[in-house]
């Protein structure tokens, strides 16, 4: 995948792209449906998204994360503009940014692929519990006050079930970082 | 700057999945971009998102093939890029917040050596800023609900420690809290609650009117 990025940022090449684009489109139209958009909505959402990634694939640096979390974060923070209609305050960690510097780099050596399957590993392997609070929070959008209403549960239990899900994925990350 | 008060793991998470309140997310931010450690935490939680995005059932796309539009046909290198604003911000949190500096800030007294001036916000909750004089105390109050302290300068400390440029007070509902602004410099902060702060006694009645902080 980084290196159908590469492609798009030095050649602007479109093969590549209409790559990047049927891989990337379709999962983030799901997304933008599950957060709320109707199927155009999210359509044109995912289209923008693909054409962010296009316009700014020369920012794209691999050693400050994988190609899908550059996508995803995108992907929220267009979210968070349109269907929410508040300020996305995230920055997109995975660019180059000029006033950054001296960043802690993971090791490149390590395969971005390893990284990806401990995520899914540790994703699956989580208690219903920690996974739905997990799910809520990514994929509906949803404050830790609006999870604990939705599931009838005092605040402090969705906060400790959200930390311990994230202790058990860092514990997998770990030795990759 | 050595930082050794951070969000917390669950603030971390509901920020890098874009469901913090949006207030809280711009101290977040604020906070993020001064420090190393939770910038390494937020790249790993986007690999969260990144893998609950690709597990989703891919759902077709009317327009399979991207028709690239005439003015996205230059190399992106060729293209003008927009670097302050807009979703993808490039700015610093708290460049996009104060434009014009701490120094610009027209500050409005609340009495008892402390200043507040407050930041629009979209969405629920509130964002502001606050200064408290040398040596004097913010008076007991806790929370409806989550609040994230940022100090900007200065420093100050409670019952839950010290706190410097850089770090971040990220206290709950459960905490009821009385910081003192340390000897020496003005301290100012950057502060969000998701409701106002509930404050006891005089000083809630003196404040009433600029609810809100």
């Amino acid at each position: 995948m980084a290196d159908l990025l590469r492609r798009v940022a030095e050649r602007a090449d479109t093969t590549a792209f209409r790559e990047l684009y049927q891989t990337y489109g379709p999962r983030v139209k799901a997304y933008m449906m599950r957060l709320g958009a109707d199927a155009g909505t999210a359509e044109d959402l995912a289209h923008e998204t693909l054409f962010t990634v296009w316009r700014r694939a020369a920012l794209y640096r691999a050693e400050k994360g994988s190609v899908a979390s550059w996508i995803f974060a995108i992907a929220r923070n267009l979210r968070i503009d349109r269907l929410r209609r508040e300020v996305p305050w995230q920055q997109l960690a995975q660019e180059h940014f000029e006033e950054a510097s001296g960043e802690a780099l993971p090791d490149a050596a390590l395969s971005e692929k390893e990284r990806q399957a401990r995520v899914h590993a540790a994703l699956s392997n989580l208690p219903p519990e920690q996974h739905e609070v997990v799910v809520l929070s990514y994929l509906e959008g949803l404050s830790h006050g609006e999870i604990a209403q939705r599931l009838g549960l005092p605040l402090g239990t969705v906060k400790s079930r959200i930390r311990i899900a994230y202790q058990k994925i860092r514990t997998a990350l770990e030795d990759l970082r | 700057m050595s930082i050794t008060h951070h969000l917390d793991d669950a603030t971390l998470m509901s920020f890098a999945a874009g469901a913090l309140p949006s207030a809280l997310s711009a101290v977040a931010a604020a906070h993020v971009a001064m420090c190393t450690r939770c910038r390494g935490e937020v790249a790993a939680l986007e690999r969260v998102g990144a893998a609950l995005l690709t597990q989703l059932p891919a759902v077709g796309m009317e327009r399979a093939e991207p028709e690239t539009p005439s003015d996205q046909r230059l190399p992106p290198s060729q293209q003008r890029r927009d670097r302050s604003a807009g979703p993808m911000p490039s700015a610093t949190p708290l460049a996009r917040l104060l434009p014009g500096g701490l120094a610009a800030v027209r500050w409005r007294r609340l009495g008892f050596g402390i200043w507040h001036h407050r930041l629009p916000v979209a969405g629920s909750g509130t964002l502001g800023l606050l200064k408290v004089a040398p040596g004097r105390i913010v008076p007991e109050h806790g929370h409806g609900g989550a609040e994230l302290t940022l100090v900007l300068g200065g420093s100050f400390h409670d019952t839950t420690g010290r706190y410097r440029t850089g770090d971040v007070a990220d206290l709950d509902e459960t905490v009821e809290h009385e910081p003192v602004a340390d000897l020496g410099l003005d301290c100012v902060c950057l502060v969000a609650s998701e409701t106002p702060a509930r404050f006891r006694g005089l000083f809630a009645r003196l404040v009433q009117p600029w609810h809100g902080l």
